[in-house]
């Protein structure tokens, strides 16, 4: 009897269940669908909350609304910029009155590069500052520092920078307004970055109101990466990528007889200084640098092959770069008139480029297409030592296929061996490059000098761009500055 | 050694949070109630731990006597609930008491961080509104006749509404509080839950066309008046929360569906008509082009949350008074600033956890009017915190709404204290449904087993 009893009472239990089971399949549905509902949303939001900490917590520090950034320089000295032969660029020194001052041992050489962080921030200055402003020391060392009354070292900034090429560049450029790159293909690191007229950043304080009212040599502008110049017979390298590409099989058939000048319409085009070339195929009129020939190529080019080129290099777009730089502007399309692609076709009219950008270009042709994202700072680290971050090359992307950056190779060596160039001939290693002599001014026969180039030949290294503003033809002023930087390079 | 207790404190805090989430969610999963009585204990000394070393942080940090008194006030009011609940109410639902707990614990380690006057002033509303809100599962447990008022809810809802939208104050653009006796209050929030039980009475006993016509036109008149009084966030809540009530009541999909048809159309006009929504999309989409004015506090609140990182700057070691009311609306930022976004995640699971719990409750109620209110607050209560959370990060534009319990402000603090105290109320209704099911089914099963003992009888008989 008593068996039987607790048997059914265990079935009792068992109905129950069963029982709730049935109930909550009919009543419950909506709400679980509604749990879920929820549940979706707030992981999707937890999901970007913890994205947006991940990716944004260092460039949020830099803006000036940010009140952070005063809290951080209170506790701590800003830290130290290196070149890549460990030589000093900015430091932080502390008077005996614990006042702190921003010492450039170097003085007006990485003016633009480096920049300053007294009056405002700007250069590397002002892309690293976050991590400057930011000390990684261990717990230790800090409670130490704190014990002493004294603040804490902020992380060390190693940059790719080269004193010894950026002396060259600079003296090289002497008293000239202009700029000069100078960068490793293979990875994209910028080696040296000169602008001129420059400023000595430990006085800037003082000479800031000068700076601002000389409107005339914008002494402040990085012109390396912000000057905005006509490029000249550098230019070509675009209008003979856009001839190739729409000649592929038959581009070596081209044959034009320059008789020195060049009519269409009311417009009337010269060689420079009025140079008559005689019968050029292709590959001579980009040694010659030929200004007849290219203008009868602008003509010939269809405008929206022309137009994919120009985009797919970079025009009127973002630039890969986290510094300062102005965009590269040119329109070509069925609007423009034939006057107008004449000019554009080698590098005068509505063509407004930056040293950067045509950089960027010549890289992309050394490198076999494929652009490197340029930089300079290789790695943060904490003043005791410990790796903070590291920056590694990066691909951008490919700017023209393999193929017609060999072509192109090619032909700027032949610049070198036979065209306007040769002041590069005959040095201990191969070099290939394009000058650029830019006219700036319709009245005066002055020009800007422009060299854009590399070496070695065989298998690229170093690459470099110059432009000398107001001085004359790129063969004779833009040239030997790329000798001497290139000299200096494989000589160590 | 201050130092390294300060800087040791920033990891406790979190790691104490983190065991606290996970044991929540353990628990959740668990069958057996009496298996999840170790969890709950562990789960108070994580609260009490997490308070110990924030205060101590705290005063290390600034050396003010003062918060050590108020830590141990506020340690007394928190222990003496913990223990009255457990004393008048043996049946209540721990985790929903762990949570209340914890998540005002965190408002108060904020407050007193972020402006102590503001601390205390809650810390006493806290107190007399908790002291309150012990007898409201009673109420709610026993007072059988709340189901009926619905014309009592209704009316006195939109009352409430309509008396700010006439008489109220305007603070920051927005009418949204009245005094009265020099008490400032807030009455949306507290109409919110009116307006749950009333959608509840509405619907309970019959969910038919007719019946969801009469809620839709009141829900309607509800959610117009505070948009007319630019309390944009009270809206969309109030208008969620209607949405999930009406799909449980009347469990049909399509409901939803256009109720979210009908809210993104609402959303449209209200950009075109509203400056004040303009501005608001403006402020989200990008901050920082608008940063002087209307970007400005948008901005702030990023700049907080990406100082913050993973682990937090530490208490006191940010600035998150930068961030216009702080203390309100943007406490998330403030939080995720200075105990770091790990901390700042395990709180969002917390209060997720919690709608879980609500849901849970909900779904074991047999009666339809106790489920229908359950879920309506449990629906309120968590789009809140996605408005507020979501607004803080820039996931959703902003819309200026409190995190409950956790944010400065009488009237949220009062209201969230409320409905935590009448889901209470609702899990005991569980404990009696249940008892009366059990006995129903213990006399069945003695009648059925008398039975067979009888044929067993007649049987040996034969």
């Amino acid at each position: 009897m008593k068996n039987l009893n607790l048997n059914s009472k265990e079935d009792g239990l068992e109905e129950k269940k069963e029982d709730k089971k049935a109930q909550g399949h009919k009543g419950n549905r909506e709400i679980i669908f509604t749990g879920i509902f929820f549940a979706i949303l707030f992981l999707s939001m937890i999901g970007y909350y913890a994205y947006y900490v991940h990716e944004n917590s260092r460039d949020m520090i830099n803006n000036s609304y940010n009140s952070r950034q005063q809290l951080l320089t209170k506790k701590n000295t800003r830290g130290t910029i290196y070149s890549s032969d460990g030589e000093i660029l900015a430091e932080t020194l502390t008077l005996g009155d614990g006042k702190e001052y921003r010492n450039y041992p170097y003085e007006d050489l990485f003016s633009h590069v480096v920049g300053f962080s007294t009056k405002g921030k700007t250069g590397i200055e002002a892309q690293v500052n976050s991590y400057l402003i930011n000390s990684n020391i261990s717990l230790a060392a800090q409670i130490e520092n704190e014990a002493a009354g004294q603040k804490n070292p902020g992380d060390n900034v190693f940059t790719s920078l080269r004193v010894d090429l950026q002396e060259i560049a600079s003296k090289s450029l002497g008293v000239s307004k202009g700029a000069v790159i100078v960068s490793n293909v293979k990875t994209g690191e910028i080696l040296a970055m000169v602008s001129k007229p420059d400023f000595n950043p430990n006085t800037i304080l003082e000479d800031w109101e000068e700076y601002v009212e000389d409107e005339t040599s914008s002494v402040l502008l990085n012109r390396a990466t912000q000057g905005i110049y006509p490029p000249g017979s550098t230019f070509k390298i675009v209008t003979a990528l856009a001839y190739l590409r729409q000649h592929q099989g038959d581009y070596s058939d081209y044959y034009y007889n320059c008789i020195g000048s060049y009519t269409y319409g009311n417009s009337k085009i010269r060689c420079y200084h009025g140079t008559v070339h005689n019968g050029v195929d292709f590959i001579t009129s980009f040694a010659k640098s030929c200004n007849c020939s290219f203008a009868n190529m602008g003509l010939e080019i269809d405008r929206n092959i022309y137009s994919d080129i120009i985009s797919s290099l970079g025009f009127n777009q973002a630039l890969p770069v986290d510094f300062i730089y102005n965009q590269s502007k040119l329109k070509v399309d069925d609007s423009v008139s034939g006057e107008d692609m004449i000019q554009i076709s080698f590098g005068q009219g509505s063509v407004q480029m930056t040293p950067l950008h045509l950089h960027l270009i010549t890289n992309a042709i050394a490198n076999g297409g494929t652009c490197k994202k340029p930089f300079l700072v290789n790695k943060i680290m904490s003043a005791e030592g410990k790796l903070i971050t590291e920056f590694l090359p990066e691909n951008h992307r490919e700017l023209m296929s393999p193929k017609e950056a060999e072509t192109l190779k090619m032909m700027m060596e032949q610049v070198v061996e036979k065209g306007t160039g040769t002041r590069l001939k005959d040095a201990g290693y191969t070099a290939a490059g394009k000058t650029g002599s830019a006219e700036y001014n319709l009245v005066k026969e002055d020009s800007h000098a422009w060299f854009t180039g590399f070496a070695p030949v065989e298998d690229p290294e170093i690459s470099v761009t110059i432009i000398v503003e107001r001085i004359g033809s790129g063969g004779d002023y833009a040239v030997p500055i790329a000798k001497r930087l290139f000299d200096a390079y494989f000589n160590n | 050694m201050q130092h390294y207790i300060v800087e040791f404190s920033k990891y406790f805090i979190a790691f104490f949070m983190v065991i606290y989430t996970l044991e929540s969610f353990i628990a959740l999963f668990k069958k057996r109630d009496d298996k999840k009585t170790g969890i709950y204990i562990r789960q108070d000394c994580y609260i009490f731990l997490i308070q110990f070393f924030s205060y101590l942080t705290m005063c290390l940090k600034t050396g003010q006597i003062e918060y050590l008194f108020f830590y141990a006030f506020l340690q007394i009011a928190l222990f003496s609930t913990l223990v009255l609940y457990q004393m008048i109410y043996p049946k209540n639902n721990r985790m929903v008491l762990n949570h209340m707990c914890l998540l005002l614990s965190i408002g108060f380690i904020m407050l007193t961080r972020l402006d102590f006057n503001k601390a205390i002033k809650q810390f006493f509303i806290a107190a007399i509104a908790l002291a309150l809100a012990l007898i409201i599962p009673f109420f709610v447990h026993k007072l059988k006749f709340i189901k009926h008022l619905k014309w009592i809810y209704g009316p006195a809802g939109i009352l409430a509404l309509g008396i700010v939208l006439v008489l109220g104050q305007v603070t920051h653009g927005s009418k949204i509080s009245y005094t009265i006796a020099g008490i400032t209050l807030q009455p949306s929030e507290f109409v919110k839950i009116i307006f749950v039980f009333f959608i509840a009475s509405l619907l309970y006993e019959k969910s038919g066309f007719k019946e969801i016509i009469i809620s839709a036109v009141f829900a309607g008149l509800h959610v117009l008046i505070l948009v007319a009084s630019r309390d944009l966030g009270s809206s969309i809540i109030f208008f969620i929360g209607y949405l999930f009530m009406i799909l449980i009541a009347a469990r049909n999909y399509l409901y939803l569906l256009l109720g979210f048809v009908a809210g993104a159309g609402a959303s449209v006009l209200g950009y075109q008509l509203f400056s004040h929504v303009r501005i608001r999309v403006q402020a989200f989409q990008d901050p920082f082009s608008v940063i002087d004015n209307q970007g400005y506090q948008m901005a702030q609140s990023l700049f907080a949350i990406s100082n913050g990182k993973w682990v937090g700057t530490g208490l006191f070691e940010g600035t998150p008074k930068d961030i216009p009311f702080v203390e309100s609306d943007f406490i998330f930022s403030a939080i995720a600033e200075e105990l770091g976004g790990i901390f700042a995640i395990c709180m969002i699971l917390v209060c997720l956890n919690c709608f879980f719990v609500f849901l849970k409750i909900a779904m074991d109620l047999e009666d339809i009017f106790y489920r229908l209110v359950s879920c309506g607050l449990a629906v309120m209560y968590i789009f809140q915190i996605f408005l507020t959370i979501g607004g803080g990060i820039k996931f959703i534009p902003l819309t200026g709404v409190t995190l409950p319990l956790v944010s400065y402000g009488g009237s949220s603090v009062l209201t969230s204290l409320i409905i935590f105290a009448i889901m209470q109320g609702m899990y005991m209704i569980f404990y009696t449904e249940e008892k009366v099911r059990m006995q129903q089914q213990n006399r069945e099963s003695e009648i059925k087993v008398k039975k067979k003992v009888n044929q067993f009888e007649e049987f040996e008989f034969e």
